[in-house]
């Protein structure tokens, strides 16, 4: 269950560049297992990060105070584009991202945000872009404030900015809730669907299987 | 009564809401929901762990593909890849779900499949953990790719919920040139209107050049349709669907077909149905495409000279393109044909049906493979490899110097320890030249299955045009 947002002050980091995809995000490999959750927030931005030799990369703007320590990113448009991966969106809460900021998002990656907490927020990119130069001119010391029951964000300088959210969306992340257990809620739905359905497109529905797969 | 005129996207739509949440969004049922060995065992396991049953096992159906190697008897897979491997097979057989395995027909690539199975049908809603379930979209069906949290939710429940996309019509018109294939459409398009353009919309591509492609060149427009940032693509099922999908072993028989034939004839387009947006493309003018940079935006063609950032006056572009540049180690301004390459790989849910290999084997047939350049060849399912041994297309490669291997995701994705080492370039039929997709700092170019055997053979990027079989 995700864990509920609410209001956030914190420091943002700006990662500016345009289509930053997923396997940017997380690679591949730190994903191949059962239990990779809680080991992923080291490996985030791993190219970037990185240099070949292990070290971290000085140039790259999480290695940098006080950036290390941000909660929120300022992002370029289309950022998290790419594959379904939620890994991406686990390396970044596990290291410590509660809020993305930015223009556009990858669509999959825009929904797997709410499934584990972490706000994305969509505002012009002309905010964007003032938002990331405000936090620049104060080396990243000026913190970005979200409200998410108010749908504002304040710019370091006390700039209030308004934000369009899905309104089911938005009651999810403030109250954290379990989508699984609220569908759930619907079977007797879901299972009149089935029926009539059953009987208007047959070819769907296909017959059970006996358990196993050596039938 | 008039009943308004709806698109493909809304008529499936539609015959899928089970419950209304908001204006919006709707609860929509699942027909058919497909599972791999990178997340499918962890989703199984995670519905364990809340001690939930599967709610619909028979709709659900599971192969291995994305960690696997692909080398002879699977030699090589990881200690994580094998174990994902036999999580995949426990928590399938003890939940009901048929998982098609290694050797068996039915295994291979998720996207490759569901298609060649008849599992994918026209008006059927699909989902897998995979952003390129859009592929699907091919045979007039909506699907598109979930994370493992809506995975969870799919498992347990048969539906999912969604916002209601924005629709796009992409027109492609007149004939393809010589050379010219599907995936050199599909990369034109994303090079035209870029890699963000189909953010939050529904894909529906159209035209007398989509009219007359095969199934398996409409499955690999879809299947790019996520690198144009749309989430679903599809096309209109016609008479080849159909004959493409009879017979197929999931695909409805008898009076069941014809059934359900006269209601797929139902689902295209009504003439007058509206769009949020209208893109048409003069296909005669394409010509073979190849990536040079690190998105699929990042394209030209063959022909084409690698772009000059010195010549950009738009600050944000001109860094992407430095950026870029530097990635590939390419000179600024020189034409992309000609750049020597170390590796090429043919294969992936984009390009590794019977007619792709068909088309690299034309290239390849006769000729051999560059020194010094590994190529490979990876079938995109058991059945697509024993329908090209049959023909003796793996011959034809063997003998030309590609390796032949397992089916698989392999090189794609090299999530299964199969990479391009650092520094090293690749042509290949795949769809993503991201940053380190192909294993750490490996450079990676798409092109189409003959463009891909024709740099194999030149040790080159090349124009297959010049290389008349
Ligand atoms: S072939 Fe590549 S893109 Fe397709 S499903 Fe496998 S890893 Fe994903």
């Amino acid at each position: 269950m995700p864990k509920p947002f609410n209001t956030l002050t914190a420091i943002a980091a700006p990662i500016m560049r345009g289509n930053i995809d997923t396997d940017v995000i997380i690679r591949i490999e730190r994903l191949v297992g059962n239990s990779i959750r809680g080991t992923l927030g080291k490996w985030a931005f791993g190219a970037l990060r990185y240099l070949p030799d292990g070290s971290e990369n000085p140039e790259f703007i999480l290695n940098r105070e006080p950036y290390r320590q941000a909660e929120i990113l300022i992002t370029g448009p289309n950022f998290g584009c790419g594959s379904s991966r939620e890994g991406a969106v686990w390396s970044l809460q596990e290291m410590g991202i509660r809020a993305v900021i930015g223009s556009s998002f990858g669509d999959i990656f825009f929904a797997n945000c709410f499934q584990n907490g972490i706000l994305p927020v969509v505002v012009d990119k002309e905010i964007v872009d003032g938002l990331a130069a405000e936090v620049q001119q104060t080396q990243g010391a000026g913190r970005i404030s979200i409200d998410l029951q108010q749908q504002t964000i304040i710019s370091p300088s006390g700039q209030r900015h308004e934000f369009a959210i899905d309104p089911r969306r938005r009651a999810g992340l403030l109250e954290g809730l379990d989508e699984v257990a609220l569908t759930l809620q619907r079977d007797d739905e879901i299972r009149a669907f089935q029926a009539a359905d059953r009987a208007e497109r047959p070819w769907i529905h296909l017959a059970k299987k006996a358990v196993g797969n050596h039938a | 009564m008039q009943t308004p005129a709806r698109t493909l996207l809304a008529k499936i739509w539609d015959q899928h809401v089970i419950a209304r949440i908001s204006d919006d969004t709707d609860l929509l049922h699942v027909d058919r929901h497909l599972l791999h060995d990178l997340g499918g065992s962890r989703g199984l396991l995670d519905l364990r762990n809340r001690n939930l049953p599967v709610h619909n096992p028979e709709l659900t159906f599971a192969t291995p593909d994305h960690a696997i190697s692909t080398a002879r008897g699977r030699a090589g897979t990881s200690k994580v890849g094998q174990e994902l491997l036999a999580g995949l097979r426990t928590e399938t057989s003890a939940t009901g779900i048929r998982m098609f395995d290694v050797d068996e027909p039915g295994q291979g690539i998720v996207h490759v499949i569901g298609p060649e199975l008849g599992l994918s049908l026209p008006g059927c809603l699909i989902v897998c953990g995979d952003s390129h379930t859009c592929t699907h979209g091919g045979l007039g069906a909506l699907a598109f790719g979930i994370g493992s949290s809506e995975l969870t939710h799919v498992l347990a429940t048969q539906a999912l919920i969604q916002r209601r996309p924005k629709t796009m019509r992409v027109r492609f018109e007149g004939r393809l040139p010589v050379g010219v294939t599907a995936k050199d459409l599909i990369l034109a398009l994303i090079g035209h209107i870029g890699a963000a353009a189909g953010t939050g919309y529904a894909v529906e591509y159209a035209g007398s050049a989509i009219r007359d492609l095969p199934i398996e060149g409409r499955l690999t427009i879809c299947n790019l349709s996520i690198e144009l940032g749309a989430k679903m693509g599809l096309i209109a099922p016609d008479e080849k669907t159909f004959e493409y999908l009879r017979g197929r072993p999931y695909a409805p028989e008898g009076e069941m077909w014809e059934q359900a034939v006269a209601a797929w004839r139902q689902l295209p387009s009504d003439p007058d149905a509206l769009f949020d947006r209208e893109v048409v493309i003069d296909v005669e003018k394409i010509i073979p495409q190849v990536t040079w940079g690190i998105s699929p935006e990042h394209v030209i063609g063959v022909d084409g000279r690698v772009p000059d950032p010195s010549e950009v006056t738009d600050h944000a572009r001109r860094a992407a393109i430095e950026t870029a540049l530097d990635y590939m180690g390419l000179i600024p301004g020189a034409p992309i044909a000609g750049t020597p390459v170390d590796w090429v790989f043919i294969g992936s849910c984009t390009n590794s049906r019977l007619s792709d290999l068909r088309a690299a084997a034309e290239i390849a047939r006769g000729r051999k493979v560059a020194a010094g350049v590994r190529a490979w060849v990876v079938p995109g399912s058991e059945t697509v490899k024993r329908d090209a041994v049959a023909e003796g297309l793996d011959k034809v490669f063997t003998d030309a110097g590609f390796e032949w291997r397992e089916p698989g995701c392999s090189m794609c994705l090299a999530a299964n320890g199969e990479v391009v080492a650092p520094g090293q370039r690749s042509v290949s039929t795949s769809n993503r030249n991201f940053v380190g997709r192909q294993g750490p700092r490996a450079r990676t170019h798409l092109a189409s299955p003959a463009s891909a055997a024709a740099a194999a053979i030149a040790g080159a990027i090349a124009d297959v045009r010049t290389m008349g079989s």
